[in-house]
């Protein structure tokens, strides 16, 4: 192929890297993707901030402000978004805190739970404001595929990248489908 | 001579008091529902067996058939309802299927792959519902609730006994329990009744039992529930 190769980012907001893993069980099929592909921002370049792209694969929920502004730069920067795993898609494990009060929440993990120094909930600048609530990135953005599962197989991610680089809707087998 | 229906076309056989569902269900002919158990008088209320009949829509749990009715079941449109409706079940409670012991054996989980959900679609609404763990051997997860009432039905009609019930309307619906304190350990409801075995979601579960068989070697993981329900593949 001697046209330009697609543009393609990921990372991961609210989640747990499972869906990344699970991309890096498509194994030595990676080498067919890297033929098709081209990575911007991703945790396997270690690129921080994502240029235009063709296609960005979001993993995981929106929990805090800092998610928002990744989701929305990749948003402003991708063509097509796809929304990978459960968190992404519904929130997932993550908002599982979403009918505790989140004091009680930081209390709980900073300051009831053993084994922490100082007990204090920290309350650094640096960190970013978190949400009394956990959100799929459809709720926040625009979203133009989903792929669901928790994580999606390999396999199932494997066809779904296969279509959508080769320009067709990408559709799963029964068996690939799965919100667990 | 039998009396019969046409449903997509199809000729369906049915016997005077059958409903739109007993007919098609006896035929093999797979029409989405969740709220409407065999075993049970029809409830009607999950309107996830709409089809079309003569131009109308009708709930076929609860619609006699009639001779020569023309019954439209598996359209495009149709069906997108039906999706549509699926995922609103999926935002009015607490769906987290990774966390769900009944996920792979869920009937609303498997209607929506049936249906080919990719997301739910609609804003969740993330409702504060209660978990009632009271029971020795049974728990009761009002997050998965889909108030279909086939557990009120059952303790009712099968087990003589009543302990649900639902109370308030609408989106303030919710299951209750009938016993003074209004948990299950304070009910006479025994692990062994039907009314436990019915639920199609996860929200009973016997307590013990969660991972006997492992998540990816369950029922939809491998049959549709189109494939289960008409009696093509293994029963729950
Ligand atoms: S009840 Fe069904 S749909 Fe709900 S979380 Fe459990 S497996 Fe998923
Ligand atoms: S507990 Fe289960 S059977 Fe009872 S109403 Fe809710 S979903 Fe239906
Ligand atoms: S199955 Fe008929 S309304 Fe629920």
């Amino acid at each position: 192929m001697s046209e330009r190769k697609i543009r393609l980012a990921t990372c991961s907001l609210a989640g747990c890297f499972g869906c990344h893993m699970s991309f890096l069980d498509i194994d030595e099929r990676l080498f067919d993707l890297v033929e098709l592909v081209e990575f911007d921002r991703t945790p396997l370049t270690d690129i921080k901030h994502c240029g235009p792209c063709d296609v960005g694969i979001v993993e995981g929920g929106v929990c805090n402000a800092e998610n928002v502004h990744v989701l929305k730069e990749f948003r402003k920067n991708c063509k097509v978004l796809v929304a990978i795993g459960a968190c992404a898609i519904n929130g997932g494990l993550p908002s599982l805190r979403n009918n505790i009060d989140l004091w009680d929440c930081f209390q709980e993990v900073y300051q009831y739970e053993g084994g922490l120094e100082g007990g204090v909930v920290p309350n650094d600048p640096e960190l970013p404001l978190p949400f009394d609530k956990v959100h799929p990135i459809y709720e926040v953005v625009k979203v133009d595929f989903f792929l669901p599962g928790c994580p999606p197989s390999g396999d199932a991610i494997w066809r779904f990248l296969t279509d959508l680089l080769a320009g067709r809707e990408p559709k799963l087998d029964y068996e690939q489908l799965h919100f667990d | 001579m039998s009396k019969t229906i046409s449903i997509d076309g199809q000729s369906v056989p049915f016997e005077e008091g059958q409903t739109i569902m007993d007919a098609a269900l006896a035929a093999g002919v797979y029409i989405p529902h969740l709220c409407h158990n065999p075993e049970f008088t029809p409830h009607g209320s999950c309107k996830l067996c709409t089809v079309k009949v003569n131009g109308r829509n009708v709930a076929s749990c609860t619609m006699p058939a009639v001779e020569g009715q023309e019954v439209l079941n598996d359209t495009e449109e149709l069906n997108a309802d039906r999706l549509a409706l699926t995922q609103m079940l999926f935002v009015e409670g607490n769906h987290l299927c990774p966390a769900c012991e009944k996920s792979g054996n869920c009937q609303l989980q498997a209607v929506a792959y049936y249906l080919g959900m990719m997301s739910p679609h609609y804003n969740h609404f993330y409702p504060q519902r209660e978990v009632d763990a009271s029971h020795p051997d049974v728990i009761l997860d009002r997050n998965r609730c889909i108030y279909c009432e086939l557990c009120v039905r059952a303790s009712r009609d099968a087990d003589g006994k009543c302990v649900f019930g639902m109370s308030g309307r609408g989106i303030g619906s919710s299951l209750v329990v009938n016993s003074a304190s209004g948990r299950l350990g304070d009910t006479n409801l025994a692990v062994t009744d039907k009314a436990v075995q019915v639920c199609p979601t996860g929200a009973i579960l016997i307590k013990g039992k969660g991972f006997t068989v492992p998540i990816g070697r369950r029922i939809f993981d491998h049959y549709t529930i189109k494939q289960i329900q008409t009696g093509g593949g293994p029963h729950e």
